[in-house]
């Protein structure tokens, strides 16, 4: 194979498959799962528990390892309020009481509407911007109280 | 000037989404003279520039590369590290953001180099955002033919710190829970699916093309006598300036904190994150450089209005968060740090506390499996040394000097 600049690889090492690697990956399949329908219900563990050949037990403990996987139906938004340092140092404590008022709940609860659900959340990598926040995949950052209401409003 | 931008030089400058911006720069040049000389000239040049790995252990990069290179495997993999999970870090997030084909060019030198046909980037999931980006440079650099040598797959995390360390990522990858696994085996050794693997932060491989088309010599004399190069630095907290900043190694905290980002009544900073170390204001005058104090370059900056313990117990609740739980040591000794620290914080220590603070630090940090609980008590250790007299106050006057 000749590649953009016409030097020509090494055939052999070319050739060469990639092993281990062609198999269903667990993580994959429920990361994807978990976006799709926003939280891993017990039918779906199960089938796929079936599927992979893998105990169930196995699966469950690879979705209390991460954070971002849950088996309970969640809210169909996602805020992830930061409060490591960099943010309890620009107030982030106001930002996460606003929120609770703004939403009547608590971290770790949804909205009955099935709105939002909130929780707290370690450093997503904003600290020149705190305190910040996620919502679903975006990030604000700069918070205020002021700002809370528009952006909650922006979810539906 | 102590700012030099190597690793950041096109930030701001190409357009991240298109191809032709970043090869009119010379994108690519380098990838084709790395092609040129061969892998073993390519390593030995990345061995002669003292390029160490960024992402927190400084390790030397050639030698990885050389050790995972002379396996007598035929598959192996290479990594590149993009979970920055780290308090206080978000270069590696202004680097994707804005110059992802340094990155991919990179990758396709170490590739080559090493001789591995498949690499991953590890993207955290907090990051979703930047998999689109850094997949359309994934496919522009396909297109032009610059990747027919190896196939690069992204891979996200699902919101779990200890991911970013090494071995817990490999089995992240393998889809597992992300526990940190004994070494040895190293993963140059036995890695991804017990193949030999090459694991990099993304700044480390930012580095590699600038290091080809420059030469060793060049990179070799920027920097100090064990820390060559730049370093970027992520700087928050009570700071004028807070942002990403590229300064030459060795540089000063001074330098940095008060020349460029523009803070003052420093009272400590903390450099590295939860696992980092405290520097007490008074200590300004410090070298960034790994013969110092350095980590993955996170500086976040505490005014004399804040409160030590606060500061302590915040990074311990981060740190007994996000301990995996396999091994004893760190899953038990970060809880009952924590729970030690609160005691203080309400004002309610004891000298036992203290002495057993020392005692766990020790333990924590001979027998933790991974540089989690290893680094884990470093908060505790430096804010024990650095502010006795505020841990001592929060004894109640009555158990002072009270030993048990
Ligand atoms: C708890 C923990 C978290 C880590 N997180 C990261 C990370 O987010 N990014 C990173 O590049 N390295 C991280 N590391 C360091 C990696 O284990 C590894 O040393 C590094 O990716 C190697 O790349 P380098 O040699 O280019 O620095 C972490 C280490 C520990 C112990
Ligand atoms: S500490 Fe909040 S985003 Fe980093």
């Amino acid at each position: 194979m000749r590649n953009g600049f016409g030097i020509s690889m090494n055939k052999s090492e070319e050739t060469i498959s990639i092993s281990n690697n062609n198999g269903e990956n667990l993580l994959v399949l429920l990361e994807e799962e978990q976006r799709k329908s926003g939280y891993l219900s017990q039918e779906f563990i199960t089938a796929l528990a079936q599927s992979l050949d893998t105990p169930v037990s196995e699966i469950y403990g690879v979705i209390s390892f991460y954070s971002f996987l849950s088996n309970k139906l969640q809210g169909r938004n996602i805020i992830r309020i930061c409060k490591n340092l960099p943010c309890f140092l620009k107030n982030s404590e106001l930002i996460i009481k606003c929120i609770t008022q703004e939403l009547g709940i608590k971290p770790g609860q949804t909205t009955p509407d099935g709105r939002f659900t909130l929780v707290l959340t370690n450093c997503i990598g904003a600290c020149d911007k705190a305190p910040a926040m996620m919502i679903n995949n975006d990030i604000y950052g700069d918070l205020t109280p002021q700002k809370i209401t528009k952006i909650l409003e922006s979810y539906k | 000037m102590p700012e030099k931008h190597i690793v950041l030089r096109n930030c701001g400058v190409i357009n991240p989404e298109d191809l032709t911006s970043y090869t009119a720069r010379g994108g690519f040049q380098a990838l084709k003279k790395a092609l040129s000389i061969g892998p073993e000239q390519i390593i030995k040049e990345i061995k002669e520039s003292g390029l160490r790995g960024r992402g927190g252990a400084g390790f030397p990069c050639g030698l990885k590369w050389e050790f995972t290179r002379n396996t007598k495997e035929q598959s192996k993999y290479l990594i590149c590290n993009a979970d920055e999970g780290e308090v206080g870090t978000f270069k590696d997030h202004f680097i994707l953001e804005n110059d992802p084909f340094s990155l991919i060019e990179g990758i396709a030198i170490a590739s080559y180099a090493i001789g591995v046909k498949k690499s991953y980037i590890y993207l955290r999931g907090e990051y979703h955002n930047l998999s689109g980006r850094l997949q359309n440079a994934i496919n522009q650099a396909k297109e032009n033919k610059f990747l027919t040598h190896v196939n690069i797959e992204i891979r996200e995390g699902a919101g779990a710190y200890v991911c970013g360390e090494e071995s817990a990522l490999m089995d992240s990858i393998e889809g597992k829970r992300g526990e940190a696994r004994f070494k040895p085996p190293f993963p140059t050794d036995k890695g991804l699916w017990q193949k030999p693997t090459v694991i990099n932060n993304v700044e480390t491989l930012m580095n590699i093309p600038q290091i080809i088309l420059n030469g060793a010599a060049w990179f070799n004399q920027i920097g100090t006598e064990r820390s060559k190069g730049t370093k970027v630095f992520s700087v928050s907290g009570d700071v004028a300036c807070p942002g990403v900043y590229e300064l030459i190694l060795g540089s000063s905290l001074k330098e940095l904190l008060i020349n460029i980002s523009q803070s003052d009544n420093i009272k400590v900073v903390q450099i590295g994150g939860a696992t980092g170390r405290l520097v007490p204001g008074t200590a300004i005058d410090t070298p960034l450089s790994f013969e110092s104090v350095l980590g993955a370059g996170s500086i976040t900056v505490f005014n004399e209005t804040r409160n030590i313990m606060d500061i302590v117990y915040h990074t311990m609740e981060f740190l007994a968060e996000e301990s995996c739980g396999k091994c004893t040591p760190c899953r038990e000794g970060t809880e009952v740090m924590k729970l030690i620290i609160d005691k203080f914080r309400c004002g309610n220590g004891t000298q036992h506390d203290m002495q057993l603070l020392t005692e766990l630090s020790s333990a924590m940090s001979l027998a933790s499996l991974c540089g989690l609980g290893q680094a884990a008590p470093n908060v505790i250790t430096d804010s024990m040394q650095y502010f006795r007299d505020v841990y001592e106050s929060l004894i109640p006057a009555n158990l002072r000097g009270v030993k048990a």
